[in-house]
């Protein structure tokens, strides 16, 4: 009997443990979801950002770089704030701010005391110098590094551009998904075209958290673990300092300058005026300075450079003349009289007749009113005078896009605007199938109208002019990558031909030679260097309320033979070509070429400093 | 004088010492496991004192000295002073209630300075010797309701003084006397008895009442049905009486399940209601009161076959299994060293459960015996209730692992408990004699 009992009373402790070893099968082997959850629980995604890559000048000196800065994170449940008033003190605040921050902090969604959050953001390593041992006295704060991006010379604003926290919509179409919420993006300029290139590649670190979300070390000792790969270098085309002393130049005055090196469509320069200080959309004060910048009326934004659509002008006469040799229509020696009466369009004085070289030298505008009255008309007759016209358009406007116009140029830079070469079907649409003839369009003629250009098809109209026929599409960026293997984009190596013959190329240019020599813009000549450039007066069509003056602008390359540099200028109210683009252009082309000064150049550049365009032009100069 | 030490040694059952040191060391080590921080820069030491496994081991060395000890004093002490340290507990649980440290709502600590002694778990070990002492009198037979009754005071006095301390949860290893009583003449229908009633409560609370009411009858029903077909040759007046009984006993149960409520919701405290209710369903709760349980079954399920390996668990270790070096120390194994790891703990509890029920019989003086079936018993109900907590199949009732889990008072007093019936069985042969 009591055998039996010591029998049932084993019995009973086996079969427990049996039940505990049974029911620890089917909670261990048998479920899989325990893991999931363990894994959940107890790990943590975080996310390693790296190095954007920076972008140096095409002569090493740094246009953007990283800056350290530190984030003072606090937590919570830790913070033990010894002495309040040498805190505050040391950080700038007041004991209310301090306390604001506090309770900022506290209403955040999703809180936790246990987590680290930053309580200041941003200071530079001089700040956090001068309160580290302020820092070091409180318990629950600690200083953490971050990087910023920092423009140490404060140019080239428009065409850098910005980085920012990716937009919903960025989130939601990007392809590859590789942002999430929070990363930082390059929103414009070559910050959003090299973007692939720049940002390097996150990396990922997995590591074990507490349950108050406390870090504990790595998961699985790192094995998991991506590092980040630093983004890559950019070696821009850009020359500071051209571009600076451009910048100098253009100050107080709307427009833009964009200089390229003819050979290789390298971007020398690209200035956007008025601009900003690039520093002004980092860090901690971004929202605030971007809104003050976006209601500036002068449009500090607007990269006018790629973007803002002129009248070509009487730069036009340049492509003119070169269609015209090219269809046949015109002679190097074709005389022409100077008649604006004639022909209805007005002209300045000066020596009349002129062969095609004084056209140019004098920008004569009832030239190209034959000039490009002869290409319309060439080969008709009066009875297919209005079908002649289409097609003869049509061959011109063929031609005229290989120049550049009226499209896109695949510049490196976002938001880039095509301008405006009007097709047939436009005409037909205003004036009705075959009832436009030349008269209709003549605005053509000397590059009005309907014709838009953005001045960076007018810089590629330069380089065209000086590489006697082709043109690399402009650029921004010369080479990719850190150190030792650098890469470049193929499509900046290819040349585009206009199929214009050299020939016509070095007519047109000894005409724009004479145009500093002797012509429109003698007086901004530099000596010693022999400088073509063409002239413009863009009628001021876009405010016609109040008539403002027209617009200053020209184009040119130096020197004549081999050139070096190609330039465009456009002064938004600058008045006759010569008076502020072409001595802007010219200077520019000086620095360049000589990196000197002569005593005529300085008076020059007096004279263009000096003018504030934009003062004027809201009526509070003088 | 040295022989007699000699074969005090050679009389002790080795077997069981190393069962016990095996479970220490491991216990030791998982308690380290807790503890242990994975960061490389922290260096980490199994014997820093300032952690819970430097000071386990304090413990453990101490109870080695105990050990030492009780193997030292004359084995007739622990019956012949068995009433008087029964006394004493009686009167230190009646202090604790007044001068206790609050903790968590209860008062069951005694402190001294650092020091922190919970009382009831040496109550237990007082218990066993008194209820052992006065079962073994010669002219004791636990064979009537008296008797039963006399032992069960014995048991209950100290489990009032502990539920003035609201301890509810050391009370439970009292319950556990009823092993050693069944094992000493008490009726084998009144434990199962007593099993079906807690089984019907647990079902009760699980399922409607009417459908548990139904079904006792139907069950009650088919049995008369079935002894009427069946046993043709036994007389009528048998099958009649018998019907009754079984009616009878059918009314009381459903007279259970129908004051389960007043029991539940009257007698238990809310925390306590919500326990079980957690258990009888996890999925209400997950965030509050069901996150512990929820949180020990995801660190023992997570371990898989193998475990995780000593020192990898990561739900163990960062706290989110709460009480992880006490209460719920076991996690640590299950999450570790997997099922192979749990189930070599768990065959090395039954193993040394039987060997303990093994030397008891093996005893002639009645004394021994009964005080080896308490040790066993008492080791037996903590092993089943912490465990079976652990992996949901318990509510959550704060009592250690024996052996296992953090803490000086209980490691001492489950050493204490365990070595004083080694010394006993040690001595059997002159027990005999006596």
């Amino acid at each position: 009997m009591n055998n039996n009992k010591k029998i049932i009373i084993q019995t009973i402790f086996l079969i427990t443990g049996v039940i505990f070893i049974v029911r620890l099968f089917f909670l261990q082997v048998i479920e899989t979801s325990y893991k999931e959850e363990a894994e959940r629980n107890a790990t943590r995604k975080m996310i390693q950002y790296p190095f954007r890559g920076i972008i140096y000048d095409r002569n090493g000196k740094a246009l953007v770089i990283n800056q350290l800065v530190f984030d003072i994170m606090v937590v919570m449940n830790e913070l033990n704030i010894p002495d309040t008033n040498a805190f505050c003190s040391a950080f700038n605040l007041t004991k209310n701010e301090l306390h604001q921050l506090i309770r900022k902090i506290k209403e955040e969604k999703g809180y936790n005391k246990y987590r680290p959050v930053p309580l200041l953001k941003q200071l530079s390593v001089d700040d956090i110098g001068k309160a580290l041992h302020i820092i070091n006295t409180c318990e629950g704060i600690y200083p953490q590094e971050r990087t910023i991006r920092i423009y140490p010379h404060k140019s080239l604003a428009n065409a850098l551009g910005y980085i920012g926290e990716i937009s919903k919509k960025q989130l939601e179409n990007q392809e590859e998904n590789y942002y999430e919420q929070g990363d930082l993006i390059g929103i414009s300029g070559i910050e959003a075209s090299y973007e692939k290139y720049l940002r390097g590649t996150k990396g990922v670190r997995y590591i074990m958290k507490d349950v108050h979300g406390v870090e504990k070390g790595p998961y699985l000792g790192g094995k998991m673990d991506v590092a980040s790969a630093p983004g890559q270098n950019l070696i821009c085309t850009i020359d500071l300092e051209l571009q600076k002393y451009g910048e100098w130049l253009m100050q107080n005055k709307v427009g833009s300058v964009v200089a390229i090196e003819p050979s290789t469509g390298e971007i020398l320069a690209l200035i956007s005026s008025p601009s900003y200080d690039p520093n002004l959309l980092t860090g901690r004060y971004f929202s605030k300075n971007f809104d003050t910048l976006q209601k500036d009326p002068l449009k500090p934004l607007f990269n006018r450079a790629t973007m803002a659509m002129y009248s070509p002008g009487s730069i036009f006469k340049v492509a003119q003349a070169l269609v015209g040799l090219h269809l046949g229509v015109l002679t190097p020696n074709s005389i022409k009289p100077c008649n604006p009466e004639a022909v209805g369009v007005k002209c300045h004085p000066h020596p009349s007749p002129t062969d095609l070289k004084g056209s140019i030298q004098w920008s004569c505008n009832p030239y190209y009113y034959d000039v490009f009255r002869s290409i319309i008309y060439k080969g008709g007759t009066s009875q297919n005078k209005y079908k002649q016209t289409e097609t003869n358009y049509d061959i011109w406007r063929s031609l005229m896009v290989k120049f550049g116009f009226g499209q896109k140029l695949e510049v490196d830079l976002p938001n880039i605007k095509a301008g405006f070469l009007p097709t047939n079907a436009f005409y037909d649409r205003i004036y009705g199938n075959l009832s436009w003839k030349h008269s209709t369009i003549r605005s053509l003629d000397i590059g009005q109208g309907e014709l838009l250009v953005v001045p960076i098809q007018i810089a590629n109209l330069a380089c065209i002019v000086a590489n006697r026929g082709f043109y690399i599409t402009p650029h921004l960026v010369k080479a990719i990558g850190n150190d030792e293997k650098k890469m470049i984009l193929t499509r900046f190596t290819e040349k585009k031909y206009t199929g214009i013959d050299t020939a016509h190329f070095n007519r047109v240019i000894e005409g724009m030679e004479l145009v500093v020599r002797h012509g429109t813009a003698y007086w901004t000549q530099i000596p010693g260097i022999n400088i073509c450039g063409k002239t413009g007066t863009v009628q001021n069509t876009q405010s016609i309320k109040e008539k403002g003056d027209d617009h200053s602008t020209y184009m040119a390359f130096a020197p004549k033979d081999n050139p070096k540099i190609a330039i465009a200028v456009y002064v938004e109210n600058g008045g006759f070509g010569a008076v502020t683009a072409a001595p802007i252009a010219n200077l520019m082309i000086e620095k360049y070429l000589t990196d000197t000064t002569t005593a005529l150049t300085r008076y020059m550049r007096t004279q263009i400093l000096q003018k504030d365009l934009i003062h004027k032009a809201k009526g509070e100069y003088r | 004088m040295i022989r007699r030490e000699d074969k005090l040694i050679k009389n002790i059952d080795w077997i069981t010492v190393a069962c016990y040191s095996i479970l220490v060391f491991i216990g030791w080590l998982n308690i380290y496991a807790v503890v242990y921080n994975p960061d490389p820069e922290v260096k980490q030491n199994i014997f820093d004192l300032s952690t819970n496994s430097g000071k386990q081991l304090l413990w453990i060395a101490s109870a080695a000295l105990i050990i030492i000890f009780i193997f030292s004093i004359d084995y007739k002490f622990y019956s012949t002073f068995s009433y008087l340290l029964y006394a004493i507990t009686i009167l230190i649980l009646g202090i604790t209630i007044f001068l206790g440290i609050e903790v968590n709502n209860s008062r069951s600590w005694l402190g001294f300075g650092d020091l922190r002694v919970q009382p009831l778990e040496f109550a237990k070990i007082t218990t066993a010797l008194v209820v052992a002492n006065y079962m073994s009198d010669i002219n004791f037979k636990l064979n009537g309701w008296k008797q039963y009754l006399s032992v069960s005071l014995l048991v209950l006095a100290p489990c009032v003084l502990i539920l003035l301390q609201k301890e509810t949860g050391g009370l439970l290893a009292f319950s556990s006397f009823i092993i050693v009583m069944y094992r000493e003449g008490l009726p084998g229908w009144i434990l199962l008895l007593a099993v079906i009633m807690v089984s019907l409560v647990l079902v009760t609370l699980m399922y409607n009442k009417i459908y548990v009411a139904l079904f006792i009858l139907i069950l009650g029903g088919l049995t008369i049905i079935a002894m009427t077909l069946f046993s043709k040759r036994t007389r009528n007046v048998s099958i009649f009486r018998r019907s009754i009984m079984i009616t009878a006993v059918c009314l009381a149960m459903i007279s259970v399940v129908y004051s389960v409520d007043f029991f539940f919701y009257k007698i238990l405290q809310p925390h306590q209601q919500k326990r079980i209710l957690i258990l009888l369903h996890p999925e209400l709760d997950k965030k509050n009161e069901g996150y512990q349980i929820n949180q020990s079954k995801v660190a023992i399920g997570s371990g898989g076959l193998w475990g995780k390996g000593f020192l990898q668990g990561t739900q163990t270790k960062f706290d989110f299994v709460p009480e992880q070096s006490t209460d719920f120390i076991f996690c640590t194994i299950g999450e570790e060293h997997g099922w192979i790891g749990s189930s070599f703990i768990i065959g090395l509890y039954v193993f040394l459960l039987s060997r303990i029920v093994w030397l008891a019989e093996r005893q002639k003086d009645r004394f021994a015996r009964i005080y080896g079936y308490s040790v066993a018993s008492i080791l037996f109900f903590h092993f089943t209730i912490n465990i079976g907590m652990t992996i949901g199949l318990f509510p959550i009732i704060g009592i250690p692992l024996p052996f296992f889990s953090y803490g000086g008072s209980s490691l001492w007093a489950f050493t204490i408990l365990l070595f004083i019936f080694l010394k006993l069985d040690a001595h059997r042969k002159e027990l005999l004699a006596h």
